[in-house]
This record gives C-alpha cells, structure tokens and sequence, in this order.
C-alpha cells in the first residue's frame, strides 16, 4: 500500500501515463503498525521471562510448584467453568427475548441487561458484600461475577440477534424443525463469534480481577500477587504467579480460536437482510418476564438499594466537592485518552485480523489479547522496572499510566472492532477502490465509516475499563493523581463504607453515558 | 480495435491452478461474455481486471496501456474499469444518490446533473435518490450499482454474474435494460456468469473457460452449433450425440445419412441441437427412424424421447412443436436440418 499511495503522489490523473507499480502485497503497513503494538505488548511477557532468568530456575522451581499455585489454580478453573455457562445462558436468554420476541417493555428490559456494566465490580461486590455480609467463596465469586460480566455477552449476542438473516430461520422450519430446533440448529451456530467473543473477554476478566474477589475472600492469582507484592514486595514471588496466569490466558485464547472457527460472518446476500422475525409468546410471556425481572432486581437493583442505604446513612457530609471533583476530572480525562489510544492502535490488528487472516496474524493477535488478560499488577509491576531501569524520566509519568491502560484495554478494544470490521464486506471496499478510490481512501470512506459505530463502542468500553481500573492505577498514578477508583479503594479498605459511597456513585453515574451509549450503538446497524 | 487484451495469463493459488495461459481479447464497444462451470477461473480472470487479483506471468493491457503483468500492477483505483458485482455491493450507509456520485468529484459542478441523467438512464424514479439502498428492490439496487459504475464514464465495464440474484422475468428484463444501456453509452463490456443461456443472449462474443482455460472463443453461433468438444456442446445446451462413420461430407448414424460441416473420414462423433431434429409430416412409409418412448409436454414446444432403431444408444431426445403430438409406442421418421456438427476427437 506504501508504494502505491506514493505513486498516487506522483500521477496526475486516473488515466494515460505509465504507472508501473510493484504487484500488491498483503497489506504491509497495517501489518508494520500491528507488530509494532505487539511487541509493545509483549513488555510485560519479556519483563516476566527476563525475571525469570534472573532469578534462576532453582528459584522459580520453588515458586512455581508448590501446594498454594495448585490451590490458585484449582480456584481459577472452577470459577472459570461456573461462570461461564452461566453467563452464556444468562445473556444468550436475555438477548433473544429482548430482540426476538414479542415480550413487554422489552426495550426497557434491553436496556437493563446493559446497565450492570455501569457499575465496576467491586462496586457490584462492595454492594453485595454489604448487603449479605456473609458472602464469600467460590459460589459467591461466580454469583457476583455472573451479576457483573454478562453484558459483556449480551451486547454482542443481542447485536447479533439483531443482524441475522431472517431467511436462515425460515429456512430451518421449513426443513421441518421446531422452533425450539431452529434456534438451537440455526440460531445459535451463528452466535458463535458473538459468545466466543464475549466469553474471552469474561474469561479474561475473571483471571484479571482483583477488587471483586478481594471482597469476596475467594482467592485467585490476581489477588494473590497483589497480596504477595504488598507483604514482602518480593517481586520474583509475584513475576512468577504472574507466569503461570499468563500460561492460563494462553490456554483460554488457544482455545477461543479453535472454538471461532474462520467462516465468513460478513453477510454478501442480496444487498441487505429483512428485518428479522418476532415471535410472539403467548402464555409464557410471564414466565418469560422473570427473567430479565430477577437479573435486573440482581445486578442493578440490589447495588442501588446498598448505594442509597450508605448515602441515606452519611448525609451531606459525606459529598466534599473539591475531593470529588478533582478525583471526577482526573478519571474523565485518563479514561477518554486511554480508550481513543488503545481503539487507536488496535485498529490495525483489528482489520488484519478479519481481513487478511494467516497464520502471521493469528500470532499478533494473540500478542494483543494476552496483553489484557494480565491483572493489572503484573503490567504495572512490568513497567514500574521497565522505567526505572530504562526509562527513568518516564517514571510515574502520565505517559506509562496511560501504557499500562493501553496494555490492559487492547482486547477490549478489538472485539468491537474486529465485529464491526467483519460486518463491512471486502466487496465494498473493492467497489470504492474500482470507482476511483486510492485503497487508503476506500479503506476510510467505507470500511472505516461502516466499522465507526463498533470503533466508538470500542473506545467507549475501554474508556469505561479504564474509569474503573483500580490496581495498575494505584500502582502507577503520578504523585497527586487520584481517581475516583483508588479514592474508592482506600476508603473500603478503611472499612468507611460510607465515605466511600458518593464515589461509587460517581463512578457509575460516570459510566452511564457511556453504557447507554454502547447500548444505543449496539442497537444501530450500520446504516439505519 | 482491441480495448482489452489478455496474454498467456496464468495465475496459481497453492495447489491450484486458477488461471492457465489464459489469453482473450475484447474489442472497443463489444459486449464480451466469460462462462464456465464454478471453478472454472473466470471470476479469477475477472478479478484479475479489475485489479484485485495480480498474473503470475502473462500481460493484461486495456487500451494499449499495459496494466498488469508478473512485476508490477496497476492498483484499482487507477485502472478506470467499472465493475457490478453479483450483489450490487451499494455501500449501505449511503443514499442512492450518494452511491451513484460517489465516483464523481464533490468538486464537479454537474455533479448532480450527472447524478440525475445516470438516475434516468437506469430508468430509476427521482424518488428514489433519498433512499438507502436496504429500501430498495434487488433490481433496484443492481440498476443504482450500474449507475455508479458508469458514473466514472469507465473504459471497461465488468459485470460479475449481475443478474443471478434476481428472478426470472426480472433478470431477463434486467438482461436487455443493461445491455442496451451499455450499447447506448458505446462501454466495452466483459459478463461472467455461469449461466449459457444468459451469455448467448448478452454477448456479441463467447469466452468459454473450464479448468483454468480457455476451451474456445467466438459469436454465440458459433458456440452453440459448432464448440469445439463434447463438454463445450453440452455445456452450451441440450445436445444429441451419435457416432457416426464420416465419408466426405456425408455422415451415416442411427438417424441415416446426414451432411456434415467440412471433410472427414472415418470415425467421428456428431453433434445435433435437438430443434434441428424434426418428426417427418409424411410418415405414410415403412422407413421409420425409431420409436416414440416418452412425451413431455411443456406448453408451446413439448420434448420428445426417440429410441433409435437398431442403435444401442439412449433414446435421443427432441424439441418440437406441441401441435400434433406423436403418441408413445408409435414409430417415427426423422429428418435433419441443417448440417450437423463434427466433435474434435
């Protein structure tokens, strides 16, 4: 593409003159860009390798294989296999009453099923944990978790739902399978990107997370580092947790893309899709109601009671405008840079990654999702060594927080993006590039442009990871840098309920913009 | 004069040999058709054009102006070559008005003069510039296609089996519309299609592809009564083939002697279309030809299957005229019009 845009420079016009261009090359500038964001997410892997050396294998024998990784382990697996399923069915339910029947309110009901991600997981757990304080444990972990992540499977299945061809459906009965046939043997294999997309980014959190289950007490390798990295500030300890966490995102990425299959998802029928089918429901309309009633009443409305109670409880006292509009400007600015960075150079992979897909990028790819699965102490942990004893100047600077968000949000950023990419056909761009657009300019009018409401969603859901994040930001901020997470944190480590509460509300006022954002976006087909 | 012109152009993907020493030639203003069965390497070819695909070896120059060969390749977008996919391939988030001018300059002042004359040609109510292309009829938005691709005032037009996601009546009327639209504005055009019948009735020339390569090029005519070997007879239509013992211009085969094109001897295989094969009126002698097996009505013609006398060949099967049908069981005399045709060995 390089050499083309420069020979673009040079002639004049579309026709006559000698042009004699190099044959195309499988777009090597986005490529170029893609490898240049992977190796800078390789940072925290070669910091761990680099540790490891260090240390010694003696060492890292001692550390790795012991009782307490296996009990980690262990713990990690079941929450991993609870939680899941549960999720899936939870969202996939929620998705196909929302979109594909004739339930009441369903719009509103639409609505809710997005809104849990307004509100962080520790504040989900902060919430719980205070509510029935006798929570903890694994089934108590998965109960909150569940109650937090399954948005993150909703949006894309609803967006799915919404997208499917309507003759594929009619297709199956008319095949003579049930209804109940179809959407298993139809319906439900075409959901397959969408719930392989959003139990990756589940799975990830889940090994990520470590407010959430701090609160909870169930311990997993997030919180274990942390607390290894607080009581001994032994950081080989915790490098090497970090490595056996970094294995386990592998091994969920390994099998994402054995799961994803490569089918074409992009949809090159006649033009565009019917608007697809409504069933009605009949006397299960109130059955069917539960539902979205119950995990509405779980995830949004038991948080609010518990916010109201500790707000009722401290009164006016507790809302100090300068504390909270400080924290509430820092965190605004940090997280809209953070997320337009991280979309930004995800964008190349993203594109890659539908449009030209190989074993090369398979390889990057992996590079840009692992990245996100390391809890933040491990990034943090990475770079705080990778500046000081590279890089002292950028020690606590705006610039490494800003990395280390960059770090921890790419995959969030590219599931939007590489789905929304997918729904814009080669075809297309094909067309511009034989009406007379450069291929650059083709790639920006209309890949770019139809791929624009998923980009957005994908800076708005990194911008919403980012003004939630908790532990890279207390480990990185700058001197005086406090967002409304780490102010959060340190008050409920103070067991100052109360206190903290005006910035738990803070936070998920901050996120319901964007949340409802992301909802309007996930609703729009590109176009309509 | 020659717009378009293929050389030896080869093209392998893996194991797959897509395009092999494929040459064809389009000449200014003719209506070009490439068929062949799925597989056969013409959307490769076609691809090739346009600029999305490059030749292994080989030229592709339009116009005299070379625009592809093994090292270098003119991009796309430099090309001035127009291209109407199968699904039309409107951008969806774009009016049709937008769609029809997004290959005209924003700068142009007649711009939307353009828009509305393109608009016309394509027979399309002013109506319709508003909508998007969701909202329009699947001819609707293939004529909205042709219109943006002319809108370039391409030096090639391309069509990739434009009609196949229409229905009948509507592909056959989209058939003679885009064919007259694009004699009127004098484009060279190249159809691919796998359709035979749609590329006798569109092209002025033949291009029939199999394999890779080029099995034979000429006027429908030619291809249809005169292809070259067994699959090109029976790809182009329904075919009846005998053998036959060829002396001098005579052939003689299960239906007598018939006149073949040309001198040979010997062995050869012919090649009849079933309308040349007629029921003779004056059936009164004992000369028959063969017996009556099966009738197939279908409205204006019906389809006749004949069982030869003394051949050991499936009875051949025949178009005729649904008045006065022949009942089965009863024999038959045939007669042949025209010459017939001699099949390569």
């Amino acid at each position: 593409m390089l050499q083309h845009a420069s020979s673009l420079r040079r002639s004049s016009g579309r026709t006559g003159g000698h042009r004699f261009l190099p044959a195309l090359r499988p777009h090597p500038v986005a490529t170029l860009l893609a490898l240049c964001v992977a190796l800078f997410s390789l940072l925290p892997l070669g910091f761990i390798v680099l540790v490891t050396f260090d240390v010694g294998w003696e060492t890292v024998r001692e550390l790795v294989f012991r009782p307490r990784v296996g009990e980690l382990l262990i713990n990690t697996v079941y929450l991993e296999v609870v939680t899941i399923p549960i999720s899936i069915v939870v969202a996939v339910g929620l998705a196909w009453l929302t979109e594909r029947t004739d339930l009441p309110f369903r719009r509103f009901f639409s609505g809710l099923a997005v809104a849990p991600l307004a509100i962080p997981a520790f504040v989900h757990s902060y919430a719980w944990i205070t509510f029935l304080p006798g929570m903890r444990g694994l089934w108590s972990a998965v109960f909150v978790a569940v109650l937090a992540y399954y948005p993150f499977l909703y949006l894309p299945v609803a967006a799915s739902l919404r997208r499917l061809d309507p003759a594929l459906e009619d297709a199956g009965a008319s095949l003579g399978l049930s209804p109940l046939r179809v959407f298993l043997r139809v319906v439900l294999p075409q959901l397959r990107l969408a719930i392989c997309g959003g139990s990756l980014l589940i799975a990830l959190h889940l090994l990520s997370e470590y407010g959430l289950f701090v609160m909870i007490r169930f311990d997993t390798f997030a919180t274990a580092i942390v607390d290894q990295f607080q009581s001994s500030y032994n950081s080989p300890a915790s490098n090497m947790l970090g490595g056996v966490l970094v294995l386990c995102c592998l091994l969920l990425l390994l099998l994402e893309i054995i799961l994803r299959g490569n089918e074409r998802y992009a949809r090159v029928g006649t033009g565009t899709a019917r608007p697809s089918v409504v069933h009605a429901l009949g006397a299960l309309t109130l059955p069917c109601l539960l539902l979205p009633i119950l995990v509405a009443g779980l995830a949004i409305g038991v948080p609010l009671y518990t916010l109201g109670r500790w707000m009722w409880l401290g009164g006016l006292a507790i809302w100090q405008a300068d504390m909270l509009g400080n924290a509430l400007l820092q965190t605004l600015v940090l997280s809209l840079v953070g997320g337009v960075l991280a979309t930004a150079l995800a964008a190349p992979m993203a594109w890659l990654s539908v449009r030209a897909p190989g074993r090369v990028q398979r390889v990057l790819e992996a590079c840009h999702y692992y990245v996100g699965s390391l809890p933040g102490v491990v990034v943090a942990l990475a770079l705080v060594t990778v500046t000081v004893r590279y890089f002292m100047p950028l020690y606590q600077t705006f610039a490494t927080l800003l990395a280390a968000y960059v770090l921890l949000f790419l995959p969030r950023a590219m599931v939007g993006l590489r789905a929304s990419i997918a729904q814009a056909p080669v075809e297309l761009e094909r067309a511009a590039t034989a009406l007379g657009r450069p291929p650059r300019r083709a790639v920006f009018e209309i890949t770019f442009r139809l791929a624009a409401p998923g980009a957005a969603a994908s800076v708005a859901l990194a911008a919403l990871g980012i003004a939630n994040e908790l532990t890279a930001t207390l480990m990185l901020s700058p001197l005086g840098v406090d967002t409304l997470a780490t102010r959060f944190w340190s008050l409920t480590s103070e067991i100052d309920y109360v206190s903290a509460a005006p910035y738990a509300v803070m936070m998920v006022v901050l996120s319901m913009p964007m949340t409802l954002y992301l909802h309007l976006q996930s609703k729009r087909v590109a176009g309509q | 004069m020659t717009v378009l012109s293929i050389e030896n152009v080869s093209k392998r993907y893996g194991k797959v040999q897509a395009l092999d020493q494929v040459s064809v030639e389009a000449m200014s203003g003719m209506r070009t058709a490439v068929v062949g069965p799925s597989g056969s390497g013409k959307t490769t070819l076609l691809r090739m054009i346009a600029g999305f695909e490059t030749p292994d070896s080989g030229h592709v120059s339009v116009g005299g102006e070379l625009l592809a060969d093994a090292e270098t390749s003119v991009p796309a977008h430099l090309r001035s070559i127009g291209i109407v996919a199968q699904d039309g391939a409107l951008f969806p988030h774009l009016t049709v008005a937008d769609n029809i001018g997004f290959g005209i300059s924003r700068t142009d002042r007649q711009r939307n003069e353009r828009i509305l004359s393109l608009l016309d040609m394509v027979e399309l109510d002013q109506g319709m510039l508003s909508r998007r292309p969701h909202q329009l009829s699947g001819g609707q938005q293939q004529r909205v296609a042709l219109a943006r691709a002319l809108a370039c005032r391409p030096r090639l037009m391309l069509l990739d089996e434009p009609f196949s996601a229409l229905d009948t009546g509507l592909r056959e009327n989209m058939r003679k519309t885009v064919s007259r639209l694009l004699q009127s504005a004098g484009v060279t055009t190249i159809l691919v299609t796998h359709d035979q019948e749609e590329a006798l009735s569109f092209a002025d020339r033949v291009v029939v592809m199999r394999e890779g390569r080029v099995v034979q090029a000429g006027t429908p005519q030619e291809l249809y009564f005169h292809p070259k070997d067994r699959a090109t007879a029976l790809f182009m239509g329904d075919a009846v083939l005998l053998p036959a013992i060829a002396k001098g211009s005579i052939a003689n085969c299960a239906l007598g002697n018939v006149s073949i094109a040309g001198h040979h001897k010997g062995k050869v295989e012919i090649m009849l279309r079933p309308e040349q094969i007629r029921i003779a009126t004056d059936s009164g002698s004992d000369d028959t030809t063969g017996q009556v097996v099966d009738v197939e009505f279908s409205g204006a013609t019906s389809t006749i299957a004949v069982a030869l006398n003394g051949a050991a060949l499936p009875p051949i099967r025949i178009k005729t005229s649904s008045v006065a049908l022949p009942s089965p069981g009863s024999y038959v005399r045939l007669d042949v019009a025209e010459k017939a045709h001699v099949l390569e060995a």
